[in-house]
């Protein structure tokens, strides 16, 4: 069959199941879907709608970014727009299905918003929501839209249209379209994507291989992984139009053993590309041919930089080599290669599929397009987000974000990963760019963007992320594999209450050696998370050193726990639970802690009746015995 | 990688290296013995038996003509290979960045303290091993533990607890 009866097929059969008579129930099942509850949520379901004799279509997708209203349903009736539904317990099914389904109530009070044309009363516009109002989903266009194991889906939303453009082209015509999107890569580094595929294009030789570099291994990051559980075929369409240009018959998809789901999903696509003559021999009739393999990391984050990438599909130790040679001229098995990741490749079929003139309508002058995020850690609202470029951190965190959860005060925010740095409030007004993130001395990374409130000691965040690049250091480089252990030393010293004076400007002379003498980006980097926390909050730093006082009340160490006689009704509770018997106290007497038996680890604190709220926690002051 | 702590392979008697020697040939029945596929063969075994068996790694080395250093220099560098045994359960607890900034060492403690072993290790009657990951890309509901392929979200040191009472119930 051809390309164009596919398409036309799939487009009746998508049109048929959207105005079909049936209800159309779609519930979000990627890794953080049913990590929240959302298999629980699936069976009361299909339980539910049997009881009540409903017949609906049950359509599994990936991951909408509303990861914080986990588990998700939304749900479609004809004739009217959709309604979501989140934060749902199993509990709450038979209420959906009875009142809305059965009924036509389709409750407000449990809804989170609708989708598509006309109005619910009482119910938000989800794309009007503060939450989803600032993005743009390029990358995520149809993610948490269509089932991503059903490739009819993505045709019908005009998946493969860009392939087929470009198959229409000339490669260097399709590398210029590239170029003059502006495209940069999302891996992190983003070098421009249209001149990168060119030096591997005029690279001598006529075996070349492309590769879709998976291996999502930043601490806090897992864009690519939603992007691979929700919509397959948007990466590898990218994959194909790639090697097209370049001129490779032989792709390689490199991706981490830890995501189980999105490696079943890209097996499950590959399958489904040969049989609609998508993958081998004469693609979409033309004389273009191409094979894609899948290789399983091992666990190695090293191996997420580009030479030891190609070390390790060749089935060596994941350890970076000197460049040049790029891989452009000679990467795997001494071929010319090209390596973008996974959600550079979702952007070029976007913009095979729309056109560079579209796509270089969102974003900045040196940063177009979009840039998906996960937004995590002490924010009200974590998720999935795609953001155009030139956005601020403030308009992500307190808009999308809505601010900081528990109403807590914002202290820093995370962007990069161990490679990144870390900003405090006063940066809060930074355009989301290359340019201006590395200014400030963070980097816009692979996505990760972790938002850290007053209870984070941003000298354990830099003693955490070194612990992470130490291990992770494939000891090729003596600077990052000593250099790193010798700042890990210290920070561990700092954290410890063993901070000496001049230590803060060792770890500086420190960072900036393993910088220099570090060949690949891994080591390159690691010292960021600590430059970047002494460069803006070098106060916490000396209050551990000078004072032996962590400002967060974070650093065990550092802390000293005590009972304050005012507030003690004597209930004997902590004593009992102190796992040290370092509390003593008869009934209805004063307890008081044994410092010098106190192993700090808060059973004191969490157990004592909040009525009383007797354990107190200081640092930096001497424990005052009563 | 990282600093594994040197662990003892279990010794085994001849009958069982025997056993253990034909799974690993079984897994390698597949593969046509190139160099570049060394680690998915690696992948493979262990996928079958738990672990990497000495006499698995010299048999691997045998079959795609490498030498034993090299295999065995592959197997200690990526985190993914064991040369021991697991326990029949493995706990996994998330220490991405969502997860630390979102209370997960207190909820490795806690796992520890109530299982009597360290990250790393194994219960001595091989039910349960408690291990760390750098990061399972389920950020968005940190802190997450792992039990075995289930992920288990928004966790509390109170709900590590209770899926260990309820694992020691079935």
């Amino acid at each position: 069959m051809q390309f164009k009866d596919r398409k036309r097929r799939a487009i009746a059969q998508w049109e048929a199941t959207q105005s079909s008579p049936v209800p159309r129930i779609l519930i979000g099942m990627g890794t953080c879907g049913i990590a929240a509850g959302a298999g629980d949520i699936l069976e009361t379901l299909n339980q539910e709608l049997e009881k009540a004799g409903i017949q609906a279509e049950i359509i599994q997708v990936g991951c909408i970014g509303l990861c914080y209203a986990e588990p998700l349903l939304e749900v479609s009736k004809p004739g009217r727009p959709s309604v979501f539904y989140g934060h749902l317990q199993p509990e709450l099914i038979p209420e959906i299905v009875r009142d809305y389904l059965v009924g036509d109530n389709p409750r407000p009070d449990l809804a989170l918003g609708t989708r598509g044309e006309g109005n619910i009363e009482g119910i938000p516009m989800l794309f009007d929501l503060p939450v989803l109002k600032p993005q743009v989903r390029i990358a995520l266009r149809n993610c948490g839209n269509i089932d991503p194991s059903e490739i009819h889906h993505y045709i019908a939303n005009g998946g493969y249209d860009g392939l087929s453009r470009a198959l229409k082209m000339k490669p260097q015509e399709v590398i210029d379209e590239v170029k003059k999107s502006g495209l940069r890569g999302r891996g992190g580094a983003g070098f421009t994507t249209g001149v990168k595929w060119q030096f591997c294009h005029d690279a001598p030789g006529k075996t070349k291989y492309i590769i879709c570099n998976a291996d999502e291994g930043d601490p806090g990051a897992f864009m690519d992984r939603a992007l691979l559980e929700g919509d397959p075929h948007a990466v590898l369409e990218g994959l194909l139009i790639g090697a097209y240009a370049i001129g490779a018959s032989e792709g390689y998809i490199y991706i981490r053993a830890e995501y189980p789901l999105a490696i079943r999903r890209l097996k499950v696509a590959l399958q489904q590309m040969q049989e609609c003559g998508l993958l081998g021999k004469g693609i979409m009739g033309s004389g273009f041919n191409f094979h894609i393999k899948i290789k399983e990391g091992a666990g190695a984050f090293v191996c997420g930089e580009e030479t030891a990438m190609i070390a390790s599909i060749e089935g060596n130790r994941g350890m970076p080599r000197p460049r040049p040679p790029f891989p452009a001229q000679s990467g795997l098995w001494g071929k010319p290669t090209n390596i973008n990741n996974v959600e550079t490749w979702a952007n070029v079929s976007a913009i095979l599929q729309r056109g560079a003139g579209w796509y270089a309508s969102y974003g900045t002058e040196k940063s177009k397009g979009t840039k998906t995020f996960s937004l995590v850690g002490k924010v009200e609202r974590t998720g999935l987000i795609e953001v155009p470029m030139g956005i601020t951190l403030r308009e992500i965190i307190y808009g999308i974000g809505g601010g900081i959860a528990e109403g807590k005060g914002f202290k820093a925010i995370q962007t990069g990963g161990p490679s990144g740095g870390c900003l405090p409030a006063s940066l809060l007004d930074t355009p989301v760019e290359y340019e201006s993130l590395a200014a400030a001395g963070a980097i816009m990374g692979s996505g990760g963007m972790v938002v850290m409130d007053e209870s984070t000691c941003m000298v354990d965040v830099a003693r955490y992320f070194l612990t992470f690049t130490q291990a992770e250091s494939c000891g090729k480089c003596i600077m990052c594999r000593l250099g790193t252990k010798q700042m890990l030393d210290i920070l561990e010293d700092i954290t410890s209450g063993r901070g000496k004076d001049g230590d803060i400007e060792l770890l500086l002379e420190l960072g900036e050696a393993v910088k220099d003498g570090s060949l690949c980006a891994l080591g390159g980097t690691a010292p960021n998370p600590v430059l970047t926390t002494i460069r803006y909050f070098r106060d916490e730093y000396e209050a551990h050193i000078s004072e032996r006082r962590c400002p967060a009340s974070f650093c065990k160490a550092l802390l000293t726990y005590r009972i304050d006689p005012e507030k003690c009704k004597g209930c004997g509770i902590c004593a009992r639970a102190c796992p040290a018997a370092a509390i003593q106290g008869g009934k209805r007497e004063v307890h008081v802690i044994d410092q010098s038996k106190c192993t700090r680890c808060g059973t004191c604190l969490n157990v004592c009746p909040p009525k009383f709220g007797a354990v107190v926690v200081t640092s930096g002051e001497p424990a005052t015995v009563s | 990688m990282g600093i594994s702590r040197p662990v003892k392979a279990p010794e085994i008697v001849r009958e069982q290296k025997e056993i253990l020697l034909s799974q690993v040939n079984e897994a390698l029945e597949s593969y046509r013995g190139e160099r570049s596929e060394l680690i998915p063969v690696l992948q493979e075994v262990q996928q079958r038996l738990g672990y990497l068996p000495e006499v698995g790694l010299k048999q691997i080395a045998r079959y795609l003509d490498v030498p034993e250093s090299t295999v065995f220099g592959i197997a200690t560098f990526y985190a993914q290979f064991k040369l021991v045994p697991t326990g029949r359960n493995i706990i996994r607890v998330c220490r991405g960045t969502g997860c630390y900034v979102r209370g997960a060492t207190s909820i490795l403690e806690a796992l520890e303290g109530e299982l009597g072993i360290k990250a790393g290790e194994t219960t001595p009657d091989l039910e349960y091993t408690l291990e760390t990951v750098a990061c399972f890309g389920s950020c968005a509901l940190a802190p997450v533990v792992v039990v075995n392929d289930r992920v288990y979200g928004r966790m509390t040191t109170e709900k590590a607890k209770k899926i260990l009472a309820r694992k020691e119930e079935t």
